[in-house]
């Protein structure tokens, strides 16, 4: 059983960014907007937090820094389509390239730095359990705080009456607005919470999955945050299925590849997360009416109080 | 040499049009450009010809001027970025990743006064050079130290795309460390990419828990080395020296070290002495280096390994020399022989000792 | 405070003076951005806007960029329209470079004029095949097609990667992953001598003019048109949802696919592992930079693919880094995108009160 905990681990390393980034982009959906700069803000968050864990050997700040940074990347989207009412999909992927450069000029003195990972937590007794103990008891900060985050988003929007009026607003925009609430001022707080959760799935990239900067080393995680959160259905416990799914089916096709089983090309077996990920979807999908009770009614349209 | 048909005589007048336009006089410095399939900060390929790029201003100063577009991608873009290279004055242009190939020989024949130097490809003119480098004499002498160091007799082997190249490198590895210890085996895993750190850190965690205390990486990024610190497992670097990403996992690392070849050839093209031709260079060009081996290894082990790094160096040593067996038992390679450089380019079978079989 | 009040008609005068006040914020933010990072401004922007459109080369590389965006762009757009999210244009591209270029490998040394029309319908029956499959999901069993169409562009980039290093490698390319050259007549025609503008760009302005006529003319613009401002409504008028996600799936996987057959019956002239740069990415913010119409779709894609051989050119004659221009592009969309609420909107000062 000793190969079981580090591949059980690996999984929650593959997994991590993922979840943060979808937890992020759940809230920022359900609000009824739709912001497709994860990738982007994953990059800002990540080269960020690298710079100050470097500078400053202070890994909270670190920490802090990468949630700064993606949420101020979002705050850009947010003036852009909050404010200026433009078009969110395309702002989103603007803010993606935009991103992209911007993480470059930022890291440039910084590729081929060195960094120590982030500490794992180590309760003498306790992580030593057999495979339970370096599971459960073994993991960095980031990995526990992404459950952490995932529990309070699942608590805010079903337990509380901030998470209902939130619901709401990405349901029926001008309904909430006639009742008072202040429509555009949520979605900020909505859209500043996913910037800051995709700069934390960042952060955790550069900090303790692949301790380094490097240019675009994000590698796509970002669009895969986002087709999690449709996977899920909006609902945060399955974005939690989806990203350790994703991450788990990564592991395990290489671990296939690995046990020889190369009679089917790499390509098909490098296939199996994307292909099984549409199965699961299609099995979930099937109960129509549950999908449309989840998925925000208002999701990337502009909303203005005039109509 | 072309035929002057209607095609080509278009191409030529486009290129003395370009040439009037950036009238070069004999002070000015010539200008160099590069062409990246990557960003320069991948810390990898790019970053590496990158370096050589560096290497050229700092020996050449006043006397040349250089240039470089960066994550170019291969396909239609790269036609037009190296086009604009060449009308832009640039008279020694490097295309510097192996899908730059046809559109480097498109657009030499369209500017027949201007040098090109299309890296690993094999498609050549009168103005367009070719050159590589022997990584898989690197990867041999890896081979020396995964035979004496491993103990559990699995190496795990993470692959990028399944090129010849690569599978070259697998096979040199493969057959040099089991000539010391026949229970030696590789166990390649594919992850159809040059550079994703997250994934090749995850490759080298699969192969780890799979039993494999030595890794080799053929892709870009030092997250290999990292995870192989982590696991307190043995690696060896890729493209340039990642021992501080791996103080006691890195045994040593095959290094790209373009500088020499790039200094050399531009200093021909300032002097006029520059001719197309195809250079594949191993130890003995300088293209290839062992970074400084980990001072942790055994110095048995060490001296071993450099003298046959020494013994390529001078010839005295092929690292495809027979008898080597493929996958099913038979010989491919008949004792006394060495396989030929076109056997090599295009090696797509695995020796054996190999697990899996080749892709595609 | 200021705030925006909705016109009640949408500003014709801010249609057309939207885009060149954006152009104009662009390069004055522009030229601070540049000059702060030490570079000179004035050099950097003619390098960028100008260099490229010096001479009828630079032009005609502004088509071939241009083609595939525009293309891609119309197609999605359409579906946009109806509130049908395809993300996954880049996967249909690539299944249309697929199946076009299969076709000039299985009558490879057999060519005629006939084949490269062929391989653009082949490579249009492969998008839209592709695109059929979120299609299908969605209809019957309700999957989001965002999903499904992102997830099926990796696995079209893995097939052609498993079809060019495997069963279609070229048995002469010494193993590399690539298959052969096209023969001569499966290429599409260049236009000019001393150019590599080639008839995809003449394919692109019929595709426009199509997809005008489409939307202004047709019923079944009309019908786009209704489900996607009021989804119910098509129910009373009488034609399903399901009707309309086939069919604006199928439109704009067809249009990917055909660009795809384009470039590689164009500018490569064989299959390699990376065909598109990323043009079905790049075609979803083209699509809203022209506002969802042809027209405008045509110049944003032309102004986008400015933007990327503008960049290219900032590089090779000033040393700006990749990084700089990536930055630059997304201040250019900003700004473009930013400005769209002058059309809608006026800006009004009023007394402050609730916060909007």
């Amino acid at each position: 059983m000793d190969i079981l905990a580090p591949i059980l681990i690996s999984i929650i390393a593959a997994s991590t960014p993922l979840l943060f980034a979808a937890i992020g982009e759940l809230v920022v959906e359900k609000s009824g907007v739709l912001n497709l700069g994860v990738e982007g803000m994953m990059l800002g968050g990540a080269v960020i937090a690298f710079i100050i864990s470097v500078e400053t050997g202070n890994s909270a700040l670190a920490i802090v820094a990468g949630a700064a940074m993606g949420a101020m990347m979002a705050g850009l989207f947010a003036v852009l389509t909050l404010g200026l009412l433009a078009n969110q999909v395309a702002t989103g992927l603007a803010l993606t390239l935009f991103g992209i450069g911007l993480s470059a000029l930022l890291g440039q003195g910084y590729v081929g730095t060195p960094l120590t990972a982030l500490p794992k937590l180590n309760i003498p007794g306790l992580t030593d359990i057999p495979v339970l103990g370096p599971v459960v008891f073994g993991q960095d900060v980031l990995v526990y705080l992404s459950f952490v985050v995932t529990g309070l988003v699942a608590w805010f929007l079903y337990r509380t009456r901030a998470g209902l009026v939130l619901r709401s607003v990405g349901e029926n925009p001008h309904a909430a607005h006639a009742i008072g609430f202040p429509v555009i001022r949520i979605r900020l707080f909505a859209v500043l919470f996913g910037g800051a959760m995709a700069g934390l799935g960042g952060a955790y990239l550069s900090l303790s999955y692949t301790p380094m900067w490097a240019e675009e080393m994000s590698a796509g995680r970002g669009w895969i945050a986002l087709a999690l959160v449709v996977f899920a259905t909006w609902r945060p416990g399955r974005v939690v299925l989806g990203a350790y799914l994703f991450g788990g089916l990564t592991l395990a096709q290489l671990h296939l590849q690995g046990m020889g089983s190369s009679a089917i090309p790499s390509q098909f077996l490098n296939m199996v997360p994307y292909i099984a990920t549409i199965v699961v979807l299609v099995l979930i999908s099937r109960d129509a009416t549950r999908i449309r009770m989840n998925a925000p009614a208002s999701i990337g349209k502009v909303f203005h109080p005039d109509g | 040499m072309t035929k002057l048909t209607r095609r080509s005589f278009s191409a030529l007048t486009l290129a003395a049009g370009a040439a009037a336009a950036f009238p070069a006089r004999a002070a000015d410095p010539l200008k160099v450009g590069f062409i990246y399939v990557g960003p320069v900060g991948d810390f990898g390929w790019s970053y590496q010809h990158d370096q050589g790029r560096l290497a050229i201003e700092q020996e050449l100063g006043d006397r040349v001027k250089t240039s470089f577009v960066e994550s170019v991608p291969e396909g239609a873009d790269a036609d037009r970025v190296i086009t604009q290279l060449a009308r832009s004055g640039h008279k020694l242009i490097f295309t510097t990743s192996f899908g730059y190939m046809e559109p480097t020989n498109k657009v030499a024949k369209n500017f027949p006064d201007v040098m090109f130097e299309h890296a690993t490809g094999y498609m050549r003119a009168d103005n367009v050079a070719t050159y590589a480098a022997r990584f898989y004499e690197g990867r041999y002498v890896a081979g020396i130290l995964a035979g004496r160091l491993s103990k559990t007799n699995k190496i795990g082997y993470i692959g990028s795309i399944p090129i010849p190249e690569v599978i070259r490198g697998i096979n040199a590895f493969t057959h040099s460390a089991r000539k010391i210890n026949p229970a030696i085996e590789v166990t390649p895993i594919w992850v159809n990419e040059w550079y994703n750190p997250g994934k090749e850190a995850d490759a080298a965690k699969a192969l780890i828990d799979q039993g494999a205390d030595i890794i080799l990486q053929h892709t870009d990024s030092p997250a290999p080395v990292q995870t192989a610190e982590e696991r307190g497992v043995l690696c060896v670097g890729q493209a340039s020296n990642m021992e501080r990403f791996g103080p006691t996992a890195h045994m040593t690392a095959i290094v790209d070290h373009w500088a020499p070849y790039y200094v050399e050839r531009t200093k021909a093209v300032l002097d006029g002495t520059w001719t197309s031709g195809d250079v594949w260079g191993g130890f003995n060009s300088g293209m290839v280096e062992m970074s400084p081996y980990n001072k942790n290894l055994p110095e048995a082990v060490v001296a071993e390994a450099k003298a046959a790094e020494q013994a390529i160096h001078d010839g005295k040593l092929h690292p495809f020399s027979g008898p080597i067996k493929n996958q099913a038992g038979e010989v491919a390679i008949a004792d006394g022989a060495t396989a030929p450089d076109g056997e090599l380019l295009g090696m797509n079978w695995y020796v054996e000792g190999v697990n899996g079989k080749v892709p595609g | 405070m200021i705030a925006l009040e909705r016109r009640p008609n949408s500003s014709r005068l801010w249609l057309y003076a939207t885009p060149v006040l954006a152009v104009f914020l662009t390069v004055l933010s522009g030229a601070v951005l540049f000059s702060l990072l030490g570079f000179n401004a004035i050099e950097a922007l003619t390098a960028y806007f100008i260099s490229p459109l010096r001479d009828s080369y630079g032009l005609g590389e502004l088509t071939i960029k241009a083609t595939p965006l525009a293309i891609i762009a119309i197609g999605l757009a359409i579906g946009f329209r109806a509130n049908v999210w395809n993300i996954g244009a880049e996967g249909q591209l690539t299944l249309g470079a697929i199946t076009g270029g299969g076709l000039a490998l299985l009558f490879y040394g057999a060519e005629g004029p006939w084949l490269p029309p062929l391989m653009l319908i082949g490579g249009m029956v492969g998008g839209a095949a592709w695109a059929a499959i979120p299609a299908f999901l969605r209809t019957r069993f309700n999957a989001n097609e965002i999903l499904v169409s992102l997830m099926l562009t990796y696995v079209a980039g893995l097939l052609l990667s498993y079809l060019v290093t495997g069963p279609w490698k070229d048995p002469m390319g010494f193993g590399f992953p690539r298959t052969r050259m096209f023969g001569d007549e499966a290429l599409l025609p260049t236009l000019f001598a001393g150019s590599r503008m080639h008839i995809g760009f003449p394919i692109a302005l019929v595709t426009v003019a199509a997809a005008w006529f489409l939307i202004a003319r047709s019923f079944i613009g009309f019908q786009i048109k209704v489900v996607g401002l009021t989804p119910p409504a098509a129910g009373y008028a009488g034609f399903s949802n399901a009707w309309i996600i086939w069919a604006t799936l199928l439109t704009s996987g067809a249009l990917a696919g055909l660009a795809g057959a384009i470039e590689v019956a164009g500018p490569i002239g064989q299959l390699t592992p990376s065909i598109s740069p990323g043009y079905g990415f790049t075609a979803i913010i083209v699509a809203f930079l022209g506002r969802l119409h042809p027209l405008g779709i045509l110049f944003a894609a032309l102004l986008m693919a400015l933007s990327y051989i503008g960049g290219e050119s900032a590089q090779i004659e000033l040393g700006l880094p990749l990084a700089v221009t990536g930055v630059f592009q997304g201040m250019l969309l900003f700004f473009l995108l930013a400005s769209d609420v002058l059309v809608h909107y006026r800006i009004k000062l009023r007394p402050a009160r609730e916060g909007v």
